[in-house]
């Protein structure tokens, strides 16, 4: 049976699934009873600097993005960092981490952003035997209008001496957590890894406004007929944070920072998938915030089932997709695909061909019988019709084999070519 | 077990008023809107969607369900009145399992449709519930139509020709309208006097004048309306029953299932409805289903439906079918009646087992006898008191496929018409075709 124990920068936890810095990590009650559950490790919520915390709305703190039979799809937040007191969260993790020793227990911080703050801080929380620290650079609503959280996170030079600070006044681990309201996020990867960052944790949440309520004509969650932008998060922001991760991963100037994987880990297989584009550990919310802390055993138990039928060590599965994260134009345009549609499996709903008749390549035909055939000849391989098919495995994709001919161009399959060689491209350089 | 209830004969009062009430509510009661919310998140919004194709008023399904997922039932209820005024009781009493439902790509799916029906009915009741008539009628023609019959044809006839902006005059034989809406159809499936209600609020439209007590060839002619009108409308329905034609049916206590179904639905008080401790229905459509499990309902301790050919030809649905083996109808296959005994009243039915040949029916030696203290006939309704001049086909008036008749100027639909299944919602269709071609034909230039 695969081990599913995870070296995370040096913090040890019996499996990869942390809670990440948020509403369930907020005290003593939550943290013990996700450890009961199996949580490998938590970042407990924000800390803010000494003296009177801060305060929180007294009306909904959350929007939500359904999907069909109300799913929750995305969750949109205005909390801000702990509105509990200081000293009671430092004598809380104390207590907790000495109950729980073999979990990874780290301190998400948020202080203003001058040196003696951040001194001051890393000074009280040192005895409370946490594994680290993860520096909240990425809250995007509320703190930031402070100059904290996303405001520190969008400017790459904060961050990095933000960073540095720590990395002088602390000997803990040190994760920098990255806000996605940026536009090229390898930036502040990078100025996080000038800065001594240990790791980068991303992503944090996005700049949303979930709904508007159409009666009163106000942003949702509604505070008193005004809102303000939230934070969004979930599976609806897998994507997104998929795709930040990978271009830290592969970006020559921080490939090999370790990153702590974040948005929308739902079930084992997202976060396979983020381990797999070079996450060395996920961490996780909406998927507890939406079904409680049991949720990890699904997790536990399904990485385990992959990485044993794949026969991986959890090692193995880090970064492993890396490799085959590319640009564009090096994709190969004489890679050829064709729709194929399963009649046994087929319910005839017909959804494919109106998505490719109305929206496409006019590629499937419907015939009598409501029998929905590819028509080779005008298929682009888009994808669509795959996409929009209800019943799973359906609809597949065909690899012509080399030297078949492609019914739409006639032209046989060819091996690798790229963009950047094709006669079509002014900019194309010929082939070696 | 009460002694009433035991006791032979045919007698009143075989269950408490509470029993019978709980027996009556409403088979299918309402999706409420969480219901109706997880109902409807299960349609795929098929292209040109089978279930459609399968309805016989063509409503468009999927872009109703979808008005219902998106909270706007009410624009949901007029997508479906708009193809059919009569939705709410279509959605009611449509066999959906052999139409909308029976067709929808999630049987294909995983063998449970999307609750087609029932959405129906949420959107439906809804808008009914909470405004009035939502149609308007079109500038006055000055144009006048009868239309016969106040079933579900001819209210759908007459709705859309007053929609037009016509004068419609409906002429109905009975006291009340709603035809088999009203006098035809299992009391739980239309509880609450649904049916009334529905055709109070469909002439809510306006310029429809109601007659009753008129009757075809009794109270009014052919002749005497198409000289009045300027078009008419047949919708009369099947007033005649099929009789058994076997030895004894003139012995007391043989009826007819309508003649049951119809003082059921009009009785006041079911404790005061006799019903036999031992009753035979004969026939294997809706009508006998009906007839069978209100039978049962009403106290009625062995009730057996008794079909001459297999079951696989019964005309009820098997939803229809397994509803009445549920409600503890035992229902036998492949038997003929060949005999009613008893002493003034029927006491007992004698069958003959039959054989479904390449020639026909067979009866075979093998009999048997089943007690009876009532007999239901439930073989099949025909049209009675046929207008002279009209053609016929298939012992039905004929029509073409815009319903016309034989006669110039006189439309018919409905089950008095020919083509089509005696069903509630193909009469709307009908009814609904015809008054179109009523309005495209007195909009043609002489």
């Amino acid at each position: 049976m695969a081990d599913l124990r995870s070296d995370f920068i040096g913090i040890k936890s019996p499996n990869p699934f942390w809670l990440a810095s948020a509403p369930p990590t907020d005290k003593e009650y939550n943290v013990r009873r996700a450890f009961q559950a199996g949580w490998g490790g938590v970042v407990w919520k924000t800390l803010g600097a000494e003296g009177p915390p801060v305060v929180n709305v007294n009306g909904p703190r959350y929007g939500v993005i359904h999907g069909p039979d109300r799913r929750v799809l995305g969750l949109n937040n205005i909390e801000l960092i702990t509105d509990r007191a200081l000293e009671v969260n430092l004598r809380e993790i104390k207590q907790v981490k000495r109950d729980y020793p073999d979990r990874a227990l780290v301190i998400s911080l948020m202080v203003p952003c001058d040196e003696q703050s951040w001194r001051d801080i890393l000074a009280r929380i040192e005895d409370t035997g946490a594994d680290g620290v993860e520096l909240n650079f990425g809250c995007p609503h509320g703190m930031s209008e402070r100059g904290m959280g996303s405001a520190v996170g969008q400017v790459p030079e904060y961050i990095e001496m933000v960073t540095r600070w720590v990395k002088q006044y602390s000997r803990m681990p040190c994760i920098v957590k990255l806000t996605p309201n940026i536009t090229d996020v390898r930036k502040p990867a990078e100025a996080a890894k000038r800065g001594g960052a240990d790791a980068v944790s991303l992503i944090n949440t996005i700049n949303s406004i979930t709904s508007v309520d159409l009666d009163l004509f106000a942003p949702e969650p509604t505070i008193d007929g005004k809102g303000a932008h939230g934070g969004y998060c979930g599976p609806a922001v897998k994507p997104i944070a998929l795709n930040m991760v990978a271009e830290i991963a592969r970006h020559p100037e921080t490939r090999g920072l370790p990153i702590s994987g974040i948005g929308g880990v739902t079930t084992w297989r997202d976060a396979a998938e983020f381990l797999a584009l070079g996450a060395g550990n996920v961490q996780v919310c909406t998927a507890a915030m939406t079904y409680g802390f049991k949720v990890v055993q699904e997790m536990i138990t399904g990485l385990r089932d992959y990485l044993d039928s794949h026969e991986m060590a959890l090692s193995d599965l880090i970064g492993r997709a890396v490799p085959n994260v590319t640009d564009w134009q090096y994709l190969n345009l004489n890679y050829v695909t064709k729709a194929r549609i399963d009649q046994q499996a087929c319910i005839k709903c017909g959804r494919c061909y109106a998505a490719c008749e109305d929206t496409s390549h006019q590629a499937i035909a419907m015939k009598p019988g409501r029998i929905f055939e590819v028509i080779e000849e005008e298929c682009v391989a888009c994808n669509l019709c795959l996409d929009v098919c209800p019943v799973e495995d359906c609809i597949t994709m065909r690899e012509l084999a080399p030297g078949e001919v492609d019914l739409r161009t006639g032209i046989a399959r060819g091996g690798y070519a790229n963009w950047t060689t094709h006669p079509n491209n002014p900019m194309a350089k010929a082939a070696e | 077990m009460s002694q009433a209830r035991l006791s032979p004969g045919v007698l009143p009062g075989r269950l408490s008023a509470a029993e019978l009430a709980a027996n009556f509510a409403d088979v299918a009661p309402p999706l409420d809107a969480h219901e109706a919310q997880v109902a409807a998140d299960r349609c795929y919004f098929c292209h040109d969607a089978p279930c459609v194709t399968a309805c016989p008023t063509s409503i468009d399904i999927p872009l109703f369900i979808r008005q219902i997922a998106t909270g706007t039932p009410d624009a949901a209820a007029m997508t479906i009145f708009h193809a059919n005024i009569l939705g709410g009781m279509c959605a009611r009493v449509c066999p959906t399992e052999n139409l909308c439902e029976g067709a929808c790509v999630r049987m294909e799916a995983e063998g449970q449709p999307v609750e087609i029906g029932a959405l129906q009915r949420h959107a439906t009741d809804g808008l009914m519930s909470r405004q009035g008539h939502p149609f308007r009628r079109a500038e006055p023609t000055g144009r006048r139509i009868a239309v016969v019959g106040a079933g579900p044809a001819g209210l759908s006839a007459a709705h859309r020709l007053a929609a037009k902006g016509h004068d419609v005059v409906i002429y109905e034989a009975r006291p009340k309208p709603g035809g088999l809406n009203e006098y035809g159809i299992a009391s739980y499936k239309a509880v609450d006097g649904f049916a009334q209600a529905e055709v109070k609020w469909l002439l809510g439209i306006g310029g429809i004048e109601l007659r009753h007590d008129q009757s075809l060839g009794r109270d009014i002619t052919l002749e005497g309306l198409r000289a009045e009108h300027d078009a008419v409308f047949l919708g009369m329905g099947l007033g005649g029953v099929n009789r058994l034609r076997t030895e004894g049916e003139e012995r007391g206590n043989v009826l007819d299932a309508v003649s049951f179904i119809r003082d059921l639905r009009q009785a006041g008080d079911l404790t005061a409805l006799p019903i036999g401790r031992d009753v035979v229905v004969i026939g294997g459509g809706m009508t006998a289903v009906d007839a069978a499990v209100q039978a049962r309902l009403l106290g009625a301790e062995n009730v057996t439906i008794v079909y001459r050919r297999g079951r696989d030809r019964m005309g009820a649905s098997r939803h229809e079918q397994d509803h009445a083996t549920s409600a503890g109808v035992r229902i036998i296959c492949n038997a003929v009646p060949v005999a009613i005994h008893g002493n003034g009243a029927v006491a007992e039915v004698e069958f003959s087992y039959s054989e479904d040949g390449p020639d026909g029916l067979m009866l075979t030696a093998n009999r048997f006898r089943l007690r009876a203290d009532q007999l239901f006939r439930a073989i099949g309704q025909r049209l009675d008191g046929i207008p002279e001049g009209l053609a016929l086909q298939g012992g039905k008036i004929a029509v073409d496929a815009r319903g016309r008749t034989s006669v110039p100027g006189v439309w018919a639909g409905g089950d008095c018409a020919s083509g089509g299944d005696d069903l509630t919602v193909t009469a709307v269709a009908e009814g609904r075709d015809a008054a179109e071609d009523i309005h495209e034909f007195l909009n043609e230039p002489d």
